[in-house]
């Protein structure tokens, strides 16, 4: 039965791991997410699923577990934030070039650097571009409330196995700390070593005779079988961006102007929807949800209708890039957004639609 | 008195490669110690009757291919990382068998942490570590246990102990820890040297089944193209200086 | 006096000549051959097979597996 329950994002996440029947959370405190390991803590799943929660030296050694647990078929996941994801990225290129399915939660935080421990968005690049070397791409989900978080985990669980590539819960902040009711999953029990066995051939779970054996690797010193792996990559790639692009539209169909915008800019822009509406102006919203597949016929078909789009971020303007290479022109594409962990106000956001587009 | 022709026949069999070493033939240099061990592991494997659950983590060196060689499962970390992909996997399938499998460069520079960590949480696991103090795959250059004077591809002229340090000594390092159960030096180039080495892989891996915590194996190693000898002299280099600074025999056993 | 009887048989395909089963044997059986093998390796052989008493010391400190060691039950001399 679903249960109704008043929590954080950060603690949705971890009960949402426990109830979805996830086998290991392996992570390193960092604020503002430290929750998540905290909630695991004092929930000691070990003792009721069989979850592992085992926290690690450093974010390396974390995604590191992790791709040792996934390696073995097991479903395992971590959760940083942002300079915690940095030191990850190296296992992130090995995950994907090993194509180990896997669940990573960043709950950003304001950068450069150390930066301020407040909302951000600005690792939108980092997560749907690579982020570590080599041609690889992460699923990017971004939840835009309490329930999403939770609901994020196994759909993340099952996107990741699907395709055998590992899936990012791009969060923030504000997201992580922002206590909201979430009804939460019913107990499912986690996969027993003989469904891993049958189900997914290519973990490591021991040789048995007559067995081909499993090998995880990322290694090709042959350049051409290198490439061979590439162009399977890339086939898969396209693959997921004709299956699994996400997005929520909101006030879209008498629009003549749209936010594009994610996670909590999203939620602040609902509220500018509603300030620019009553000024008159005729303003919806697309929201993605994949960040990665991004929604880019949506925008095509939008960019038909609307005169404009103001894609508002809490970074310097990055997913506006993604989405001016939808629209190719088409619309005057601009970016607003506050960051370094400052969020933007609904009425600022409306103002720089004024300014930005419908001033033009 | 009998002839060679006929004492070759099965009765007679007394040493042949085990059916857990696969038949591809190993891309280490001529009388690299990597393949001794290799072997070592895959006999111990075999005699315990444990091919079906040991999974091997391979590392980053001139061992990355080791899933080449072994019949087993396998993972290959990234450089550094195969202890927290052991711990991950042990702590996860904690019936089976998982060891590591490390250069010098690997489990005493860019792995440090992760070898400290997983040793001090007593990570139920065996790590092998090949100390031959110099950075194989790369070309020759110094590593973390490259001895004092010692030439390599970045020390021309030999460590410069003011310079870079002295060696790291990590397995006495590692003994200090609580959560290590057996931590021994050996080497590989003598017969007698190799049944000791294989001794301690066998005891390794009999202190994961009995759950005692982690046991680490250091192999004093040769690397006959970076040290720019011969296999034989450089078997005869490593008694006269490595053992010297790397004294072989058992740090710990509890 | 009885005395073990031994013998050796190299994967000469296999073998890279490293030299290390020459200096591991008791009793000087094996030498390097003048000869190279497919890879431009002077394999190990037999050169005194008469010596040699199944020890397996080659074997065992063969790095590449090279070598299978037989040894007949030791007969009086």
């Amino acid at each position: 039965m679903r249960e109704l329950k008043l929590m954080k994002g950060n603690e949705a996440i971890a009960h949402a791991a426990i109830r979805c029947g996830a086998d290991g959370y392996f992570g390193y405190p960092i604020t503002p997410q430290s929750e998540v390991m905290e909630t695991l803590m004092a929930e000691r799943p070990w003792e009721s699923t069989g979850m592992v929660v085992l926290q690690a030296e450093s974010e390396i050694a974390s995604i590191n577990m992790v791709y040792g647990g996934a390696g073995c078929g097991k479903r395992v996941l971590t959760s940083s934030s942002s300079p915690g994801v940095s030191l990850m990225q190296e296992g992130l290129t090995y995950l994907a070039g090993s194509e180990l399915p896997c669940v990573i939660v960043n709950v950003v935080r304001g950068g450069p650097g150390l930066g301020t421990i407040q909302p951000a968005q600005s690792d939108y690049f980092q997560s749907v571009k690579g982020g570590g070397h080599g041609d690889y791409k992460l699923i990017t989900l971004a939840p835009a409330s309490v329930q999403e978080m939770a609901d994020f985990v196994e759909l993340s669980f099952d996107l990741a196995f699907k395709y055998r590539n590992p899936v990012m819960i791009l969060s923030d902040g504000a997201i992580g700390q922002m206590m909201e009711k979430v009804e939460l999953d019913e107990f499912k029990p986690r996969w027993t070593d003989e469904y891993i066995e049958q189900n997914h051939k290519w973990a490591t779970m021991g040789k048995k005779k007559g067995d081909e054996r499993s090998v995880i690797t990322s290694v090709q010193l042959d350049a051409s079988v290198q490439e061979d792996f590439n162009h399977k990559l890339q086939a898969k790639y396209r693959e997921v961006e004709e299956n699994e692009v996400r997005f929520e539209k909101i006030m879209c169909d008498d629009a003549d102007y749209i936010f594009v915008a994610y996670g909590s800019s999203a939620r602040i822009c609902q509220k500018s929807i509603e300030i620019a509406r009553a000024k008159g102006i005729k303003v919806g919203m697309l929201r993605p949800i994949t960040l990665y597949p991004f929604p880019v016929k949506e925008l095509q078909e939008l960019a038909k209708q609307v005169k404009g789009m103001l894609s508002v971020e809490l970074s310097a303007g990055q997913m506006v890039e993604d989405v001016r290479l939808a629209v190719n022109g088409k619309v005057p594409v601009e970016h607003y957004g506050r960051f370094g962990g400052i969020m933007h106000s609904p009425g600022e956001v409306v103002e720089a639609l004024e300014q930005k587009i419908i001033g033009e | 008195m009998a002839d060679t022709n006929t004492i070759i026949s099965p009765e007679n069999l007394v040493y042949k490669k085990t059916d857990v070493l696969l038949d591809n033939v190993m891309h280490y240099c001529p009388g690299c110690t990597h393949g001794t061990v290799h072997k070592l592991i895959a006999e111990v494997i075999d005699e315990m009757g444990i091919q079906e659950t040991t999974i091997g983590i391979a590392p980053v060196g001139c061992a990355v291919l080791a899933y080449n060689y072994l019949d087993i499962d396998w993972q290959e970390a990234a450089h550094g990382r195969a202890p927290a992909l052991a711990t991950a996997v042990k702590r996860l399938l904690p019936n089976k068998n998982v060891f590591s499998y490390q250069g010098d460069g690997d489990l005493a520079a860019i792995g440090t942490a992760e070898t400290i960590h997983a040793c001090n949480r007593g990570e139920n696991i065996v790590m092998v570590f090949i100390n031959n103090g110099i950075y194989g795959m790369t070309g020759g250059q110094m590593a973390p246990t490259t001895l004092p004077g010692m030439p390599a591809s970045t020390c021309p002229a030999g460590r410069d102990t003011s310079h870079d340090g002295m060696p790291i000594k990590i397995s006495e390092l590692l003994a200090q820890l609580p959560g290590t159960c057996y931590v021994t030096r050996q080497s590989a180039h003598t017969a007698a040297n190799v049944r000791k080495t294989k001794k301690a892989l066998r005891k390794a891996f009999e202190n994961q089944q009995a759950n005692k915590g982690t046991s680490l194996v250091e192999v004093v190693s040769t690397c006959s193209s970076g040290w720019k000898m011969s296999p034989v002299q450089a078997n005869k280099w490593m008694e006269e200086h490595m053992f010297a600074y790397y004294p072989l025999g058992d740090m710990k056993d509890e | 006096m009885a005395r073990a009887k031994g013998a050796i048989v190299v994967d000469t395909v296999q073998c890279k000549g490293c030299g290390v089963c020459v200096s591991a044997c008791p009793t000087q059986v094996i030498k390097l051959a003048d000869a190279v093998n497919g890879k431009g390796y002077h394999y190990a052989y037999m050169e005194n097979p008469d010596a040699c008493i199944g020890c397996t010391s080659c074997g065992i400190v063969c790095p590449d597996t090279c070598i299978t060691v037989y040894r007949a039950k030791p007969v009086t001399v």
